[in-house]
């Protein structure tokens, strides 16, 4: 029998609270981090998108600036997010060779690159700095963690675009389970609300244009959603045997049931319009946690508010659990925070524990007039789950093809 | 030019950016790796800056014999001169 994991320790620094807990009233409340931006470079570079969902707490105001300078933006939310993580666990002495990092970044040390790319241009090659390579390689997230927590059983980075943060938490379990770590801090960062990822995200028609009403902007499910809304920020969770966390006496959130991941093997950014990949991955990820669909009781839904993209994602929720999938609390919290792609899996599996530990499913703003098409139960004002043993999913989907589902149960 | 004093402040104002060391603590006598922990990619972020502020060039192969901070502030102040 597989070692049980447990999760034991929370972090995130997003668009809608800088900390866990302010993120989480936040998530009950219903709000939206969206605004205008004011950076110059908007109307520079005539940005046809004049708005993005920003860190509510710059990582600035919590780094010291030396330890700042040393990293890219998106490693500066990874650290915050696995230290508050870390600090929440309350694990004071460990095995240091026990201890293990999964975490992903979807896009990468971007602010680094193109500063750097400027800097040579402009300045010419003496003048880039030396730091410029550890800061921009996509593994600069979970080094930092690594030697930050002196993690030394292994620092992974899991590649998978938007599906990048739940992969983490995927390859975290299977670390646990396969015995080659006691406990991982997994999770996933992004920091990429700079003018070329927001130009080629645009180019590719996947961003909403609502710039006179930012925080309309993300609408999943709504007949008029548009596209969605760049957001940036990390999670992180502490991923514990069962066993190591009953020794100490932690206090568990929820069990890590079961996970998986599968590709569509399909096209290269265009979901399989009847969702078979990921209805693959949903199921994989029940079988896994030995989870029947009766059991489930919310799914936090990967539903970035694309016109393509939320229905196939509904074709598969209906497709594993049946007619069970009009008995689920949906949420769709992509509406209050943006698309923190590769962070965005590691935030939504902190809310996913959060909803079963604190037995309430986070709000789905913006949703005026639900796609008739999909007629999932949307929790627009918060709601109470149910008592006794109950599991809820989350869904990630990348460019490439990528699914990832995690699979958390009650203890 | 500027006087072996502006250097040093100068110098301290970079190394207290690049590693958060109080400015007081760059003193001629210190040693940049001994005495104030500084690693070869600190010691190369140090040097482009001070080529940025002093409008000099040091050389890579220069760079490992400056040892202490006193070394540095003569190598800018010949280079300038």
């Amino acid at each position: 029998m597989a070692r049980k994991v447990v999760i034991t320790g929370l972090g995130a620094t997003t668009p809608i609270g800088g900390d866990v807990p302010t993120m989480w009233k936040n998530a009950l409340k219903g709000v939206s981090g969206a605004h205008t931006l004011e950076d110059d470079w908007v109307a520079k570079y005539e940005l046809p998108v004049h708005f993005a969902a920003r860190a509510s707490t710059p990582a600035l105001d919590v780094l010291t600036r030396v330890e700042a300078k040393r990293m890219d933006p998106s490693t500066q939310f990874a650290v915050v997010a696995a230290r508050e993580a870390w600090a929440d666990s309350g694990i004071t002495e460990i095995d240091h060779d026990r201890l293990a990092v999964a975490f992903a970044t979807g896009i990468g040390g971007v602010w680094t690159l193109l500063d750097a790319w400027d800097t040579l241009r402009e300045k010419g090659p003496r003048r880039v700095l030396p730091m410029t390579v550890p800061m921009l390689m996509p593994n600069g997230p979970a080094a930092a963690v690594s030697l930050d927590l002196g993690a030394r059983a292994g620092a992974h980075t899991p590649v998978s675009a938007c599906a990048s943060g739940t992969e983490a938490v995927h390859v975290g379990l299977d670390l646990i389970r396969a015995g080659k770590a006691d406990v991982v801090v997994c999770g996933g960062a992004e920091a990429a609300i700079h003018p070329m990822p927001i130009a080629a995200f645009a180019s590719m028609q996947a961003l909403s244009r609502r710039n006179d009403d930012p925080e309309h902007a993300s609408r999943p499910y709504d007949l008029d959603r548009d596209g969605f809304v760049m957001g940036e920020g990390a999670g992180a969770l502490v991923l514990e045997a069962e066993e190591h966390a009953l020794a100490r006496g932690a206090r568990i959130y929820a069990e890590l049931a079961g996970t998986s991941v599968t590709a569509d093997a399909y096209h290269i950014t265009a979901p399989d319009p009847q969702g078979l990949g990921a209805t693959r991955a949903l199921k994989a990820a029940m079988f896994d946690g030995r989870i029947q669909p009766e059991d489930i009781v919310h799914v936090n839904a990967h539903a970035t508010s694309t016109p393509v993209g939320d229905k196939p994602e509904y074709a598969a929720l209906k497709a594993a659990l049946g007619k069970h999938v009009d008995s689920v609390a949906v949420s769709a919290t992509k509406s209050q925070m943006g698309h923190l792609l590769g962070a965005s899996g590691a935030v939504e599996a902190v809310l996913t524990v959060m909803a079963i530990y604190d037995r309430k499913a986070p709000v789905t703003i913006n949703l005026e007039n639900q796609d008739p098409e999909i007629p999932l139960d949307v929790v627009t004002s918060a709601r109470d789950l149910p008592a006794g043993s109950i599991a809820a999913l989350s869904n990630s989907f990348g460019f490439g093809g990528h699914n990832a589902v995690i699979a958390v149960r009650s203890v | 030019m500027a006087s072996n004093e502006e250097i040093l402040a100068g110098l301290a104002e970079i190394v207290n950016e690049e590693t958060g060391l109080a400015t007081e603590a760059v003193e001629m006598d210190k040693s940049f790796t001994e005495d104030l922990d500084i690693d070869s990619i600190s010691m190369m972020t140090i040097v482009v800056n001070a080529e940025e502020k002093f409008g000099v060039r040091i050389p890579d192969e220069e760079v490992k014999n400056l040892k202490t901070v006193g070394d540095a502030v003569s190598f800018i102040a010949n280079a300038q001169a």
